[in-house]
């Protein structure tokens, strides 16, 4: 089934010269380039990078068989190696003369296993006696020792994300040594030793760089170790065992992944997991460190997903030659001459291609049944909120639906998630209000990630076409409502209106009003302008809805107009009158609306009452009973001579 | 103040009214009726008394007959079916030729609900309730017939909600359910009146049966249960006592609910952990198995204990801050026709025979009196705030009614009251000015002030200006 290839090659692979007899090929893993070096460079040197569209071709001299070649950061200066002695330097920076020096290594009687570059013009001599840190100084045609450590080394790993190098020490091969670079300056670290699953006698290099790699897994640098099965140990299968190297302390072995089977295998780390390929059974198994096994010990993982094929793959023909009408030949998967290089990149020397290796999520939905499982794993993938968002939706509409306390963990996972992005915004925002003085250090704005779903996200994905299904019983639509509010407010997260009325859709559509009452009640739906008005728009079908509006609104306490609106067009005057005064704003009111309402009524005696009370508010404020002309009450005044009489009126208060 | 158990004893020794008989009959099926001599005797007479006074009325015959031994009620809910209550009149209880529109009321509102019982639980209710009927307890919140809402904050709210939403998932059998703590309501699955109705017998019939083991502390209910290997204090309160036991029936008691236009038939499962009871109202038509009670319990028991603890420990919390521990500063009887929440600050305890109030009982009598006004007047003149204040130093009296909802307080509480009367009378000649009754010196009891969560209905207020 195509749909359960949880692992795919990029379509857009890196095209280069397959190796032959004139062609040698190497892979520069810090510039992430491939060379074509023809008959040593004479007949031209072809390099190919991920994004460069432009690959830099160029001829050299040929000076005999080269042994290793890479470019430089920013391509500056390119370093061949040829003799196990020396390497030699070429400057490539545009616009500048091109100078040659070359740089044989420090120590007598050492061979150079391989150089890293560090920098623009920085670069490391790894010989099995140690390591030489040189500068190289174009201008001056000669390279700068900046600094130097004697040590046997067996080989070499280096990882140019974080400019640490391994090198690998004793007789076995098994203790670590790491050293961290950082611009001139370069640092031991902590060496560490790998657990060799036997220890042969005599002593002998027992651990190569084949079964070690070195990557970034959620920010923090690993050694991964691939142990094979011993037949002196109980454990039958190979595992991988990971050590994290921090950048200060030591060194600690953290997790160890299953393998549970033996062979050949390869490592990737793609999207924070780490990818084991078995080359036998053809199948790649992936890990995520930080996915709890229930039933297992401590930070000892199982597969996530059962180990599946990567994507079958199709090569284009490429060329003049390629006609729309020939297929595209199907690509050897799992190939003895695929070279696996961290953390993603995958290389078929003999086809000529260099991968990226890409995790496809949509698949691994089926293939994960726990659901919280499934979240716990997608919330942690770069590009999962589609994904998410499906799952959400399939699970609430699916025939496979694993009630509520699955769609439960489901909301808490999510909202854990959106929770700590809110509250990490709010800390940004208060450290910026603070100003920079004040903060030790200037933070970084939160990164949003894909896996910050946020309610708006859930109702126009999931919950607005899901309230709407016409299969799905109420009952289940308001529950999977009322768990969303619940997990929202359950790590206090403010819920948005549009999730309240959603609710009360359903409850006034199933006319379960009671139900709306008890959730206002105990303010599971949260007090606003909005809600109130819904309410009141209730009041015809669901008589208490008026009070629990008008409750709502008082408590709001920034509503009093509408409350006074509300009142006067319920005829409540006086209800209206006292509820002004009680918040002060009598002094302001329009006497011709109350008066207009109060007529409204044909109570005269509610008339008097209005009539008399603005009276006194003008005598009040004004020194006399009589209305300004600007109130437009003339009309009132004249009505309430005719009904109460002239004398009714009050005087003139006269001094 | 006066200690709960004095006033007890003045309750009891005043108000001795007592039950003598009660029963339900429908002329149509008198002739083939003829059992004892004695009911059809009192049937006859009821019957005539009934007949008699339609012919002053046709549309409202007598309610109620006072002689001086006892009343007679009369009640017709529904066509023909009437029920009957003759009541024994207290002892040394001087005669009033006005009758005592609160009692009247009150018994008629026992009455209501004697019906109700009747149709709610044909089979447990009414019997059981009429035994614990105790008349000369009835005092106003029997009159409102309200329900106590319990406070809490809405995250343990929405558990609640969460709770109850997965046990219906996961027994589709459940048709609705209720959730109660400490006797007070939280969720309502079934509608409102049929809530209250069964409020009622929940409270005053139920569980006080099953309170008493519990406050001995030495039934065996009390010891944790394992299901699925979690501990917890969940048993039935209807239905099978003990679930191991070989011989338990699975019978649980039928009520009857009104649903839009008819009734219907429903097992009532009642399930109790610690102060916790949940109702579980199941189709009749169902046959419970035991099966089904396992696995009840299997979900509900842990589930339900965890809750109740974090229900119980939100609760002190919330207390604790809100100050709701101490003596309450307002002393109030609240009552919202909107939803039927009840809260009173006078009643300290509810026991299955009487309530224990704070305030001389003559004083709740003329609460009850004042209501009992005020559910006239309304019905007169409509205009929603009515406020009485009754002056006598040192004890004064305010009510305010405020439809629809009813709040009546009393402020201040020392206790004098002997010769305290109240004048109905006074009730309507307020009734002429309103704005004279707003400018009554009160300011209405605080409700929001003491945090009382479900009902903030009090905050929309009206308030009065200080200028008498």
């Amino acid at each position: 089934m195509s749909e359960e290839h949880y692992l795919e090659l990029c379509e857009n692979p890196v095209q280069f010269e397959n190796a032959s007899s004139v062609n040698n090929v190497f892979f520069d893993e810090a510039n992430k380039q491939v060379f074509a070096v023809r008959s040593g460079g004479a007949t031209g040197v072809v390099v190919k990078g991920p994004d460069d569209k432009n690959s830099v071709a160029f001829r050299m001299d040929d000076k005999g068989e080269v042994k290793c070649i890479k470019f430089s950061i920013g391509n500056k200066i390119l370093a061949v190696q040829r003799t196990p002695k020396s390497v030699d330097f070429i400057s490539f920076i545009p616009d500048y003369p091109h100078l040659e020096c070359s740089q044989e290594c420090k120590m007598k009687n050492a061979s150079i296993l391989g150089f890293c570059w560090t920098n623009w013009n920085e670069i490391i001599f790894i010989t099995d006696q140690g390591i030489e840190f040189y500068q190289v100084l174009l201008d001056k045609r000669s390279l700068k020792l900046l600094k130097s450590q004697s040590v046997n080394v067996n080989w070499y790993m280096y990882c140019p994300e974080t400019a640490v190098i391994l090198l690998s020490t004793t007789t076995q091969g098994n203790v670590l040594q790491p050293f961290a670079f950082k611009s001139g300056t370069m640092s031991k670290m902590p060496k560490f030793e790998i657990e060799l699953p036997v220890v042969p006698k005599p002593a002998k290099l027992n651990l190569t760089e084949r079964d070690i790699a070195v990557a970034t897994i959620y920010g923090q640098l690993y050694v991964m170790y691939l142990k094979h099965h011993s037949r002196t140990t109980d454990s039958p299968c190979a595992e991988v065992v990971l050590y994290q190297l921090p950048r200060e302390g030591s060194c600690k072995k953290t997790n160890v992944l299953k393998l549970n089977t033996t062979g050949k295998f390869a490592l990737n780390v793609v999207d924070n997991l780490v990818v084991v390929h078995h080359q036998s059974s053809q199948t790649s198994i992936i890990f995520d460190i930080k996915l709890r096994e229930p039933d297992c010990a401590f930070n000892v993982h199982q597969p996530v997903l059962p180990g599946r094929s990567i994507h079958p793959y199709r090569i284009p023909l490429t060329g003049p030659a390629a006609v729309a009408t020939q297929p595209p030949v199907p690509c050897e998967l799992y190939s003895s001459s695929w070279s696996v290089f961290q953390p993603d990149i995958i290389i078929s020397a003999s086809q000529g291609y260099l991968w990226y290796l890409q995790v496809k999520l949509p698949p691994t939905v089926n293939l994960l049944q726990d659901k919280g499982k499934l979240m716990d794993f997608l919330l942690r993938r770069r590009d999962c909120k589609m994904v998410i968002l499906s799952v959400c939706a399939q699970m609430l509409n699916g025939g496979d639906k694993g009630g509520l306390p699955v769609v439960a963990t489901v909301f808490d996972k999510l909202n854990q998630v959106y929770k700590e992005y809110l509250e990490a915004e709010q800390t940004y925002t208060v450290a910026m209000e603070s100003g920079p003085s004040r903060g030790s250090a200037a933070r970084d704005r939160p990164v949003r990630t894909q896996a910050v779903i946020d309610q708006s996200d859930m109702y126009t994905h999931v919950l607005s076409s899901f309230s709407e299904k016409k299969d799905t019983s109420h009952k289940f639509i308001i529950a999977v409502l009322m768990e969303y509010i619940r997990s929202l407010n359950q790590v206090q997260i403010t819920v948005q209106h549009y999730l309240y009325e959603l609710v009360i859709k359903m409850l006034v559509q199933h006319n379960l009003f009671y139900m709306l009452h008890q959730f206002l009640q105990y303010h599971v739906l949260s007090d606003s302008k909005p809600l109130a008005c819904l309410l009141l728009s209730l009041e015809s079908t669901y008589p208490p809805a008026h009070q629990l509006s008008l409750d709502m609104l008082k408590r709001l306490s920034t509503a009093n107009d509408e409350i006074v609106e509300v009142l006067l067009s319920r005829q409540q005057v006086l209800g209206a009158l006292r509820f002004i005064r009680s918040v002060g704003g009598h002094d302001n009111i329009s006497a011709r609306k109350f008066l207009d309402a109060a007529r409204q009524t044909a109570d005269q005696m509610l008339f008097y009452t209005i009539f008399r009370f603005f009276e006194q508010r003008n005598l009040r404020l004004r020194g006399s009973p009589s209305f300004n002309p600007g109130e437009h009450c003339e009309e009132h005044v004249v009505y309430f001579k005719q009904v109460f009489g002239d004398q009714a009126l009050m005087k003139q208060v006269t001094v | 103040m006066i200690s709960p158990r004095m006033t007890l004893r003045m309750q009891e020794k005043q108000y001795t009214s007592s039950l003598l008989i009660f029963f339900i009959y429908n002329p149509s099926f008198g002739p083939q009726e003829s059992e004892v001599e004695n009911k059809i005797r009192n049937v006859g007479l009821c019957e005539a008394i009934v007949q008699f006074t339609r012919t002053f009325c046709q549309t409202k015959p007598a309610k109620s007959l006072h002689t001086q031994k006892n009343r007679q009620f009369f009640f017709e809910q529904e066509d023909s079916f009437w029920i009957v209550m003759v009541v024994r009149n207290p002892m040394g209880e001087e005669p009033n030729k006005d009758g005592k529109p609160q009692e009247e009321e009150g018994i008629l509102v026992v009455l209501i609900l004697c019906y109700s019982l009747f149709f709610l639980a044909m089979e447990a209710g009414l019997l059981q309730y009429l035994q614990t009927l105790h008349l000369q307890s009835r005092d106003l919140l029997d009159v409102f017939g309200g329900i106590a809402l319990f406070p809490l904050d809405k995250k343990s709210y929405l558990k609640i909600q969460s709770f109850v939403n997965r046990v219906e998932e996961s027994l589709s059998l459940i048709k609705c359910t209720a959730f109660l703590y400490n006797d007070q309501l939280i969720w309502s699955g079934l509608e409102q009146d049929n809530m209250r109705i069964l409020y009622k017998y929940l409270t005053t019939s139920l569980f006080p049966r099953h309170s008493e083991p519990e406050l001995a502390g030495r039934d065996s209910a009390l010891r944790p249960e394992v299901a699925r290997n979690l501990l917890h204090y969940g048993r039935f309160l209807t239905g099978p006592a003990n679930l191991k036991d070989p011989e338990a029936k699975f019978r649980f008691p039928r009520i009857f609910v009104n649903t839009e236009d008819s009734y219907e038939e429903l097992h009532l499962i009642v399930y109790k952990a610690m102060s916790a009871a949940v109702c579980f109202m199941i189709s009749a038509s169902v046959e419970l198995t035991r099966e089904f009670c396992e696995q009840l319990v299997g979900l509900v028991g842990p589930q339900l204990t965890l809750l109740v603890s974090d229900i119980c420990e939100q609760y002190n919390v919330n207390r604790r801050i809100s100050g709701l521990d101490k003596e309450p500063q307002f002393k109030f009887i609240y009552f919202n026709h909107m939803n039927l929440a009840e809260k009173s600050t006078i009643h300290m305890r509810k026991t299955p025979s009487v309530f224990l109030t704070s305030v001389h009982p003559d004083l709740m009598k003329i609460l009850g009196d004042i209501n009992c006004d005020f559910a006239r007047v309304i019905t007169l003149n409509y205009n929603p705030i009515r406020v009485i204040t009754l002056n006598y130093n040192p004890i004064r009296v305010i009510t305010l009614n405020y439809n629809p909802i009813r709040v009546i307080t009393l402020n201040y509480n020392p206790i004098r009251v002997s010769s305290l009367n109240y004048n109905p009378i006074r009730v309507s000649s307020l009734n002429y000015n309103p704005i004279r009754v707003s400018s009554l010196n009160y300011n209405p009891i605080r409700v929001s002030s003491l945090n009382y969560n479900p009902i903030r209905v009090s905050s929309l207020r009206p308030s009065f200006d200080s200028s008498l």
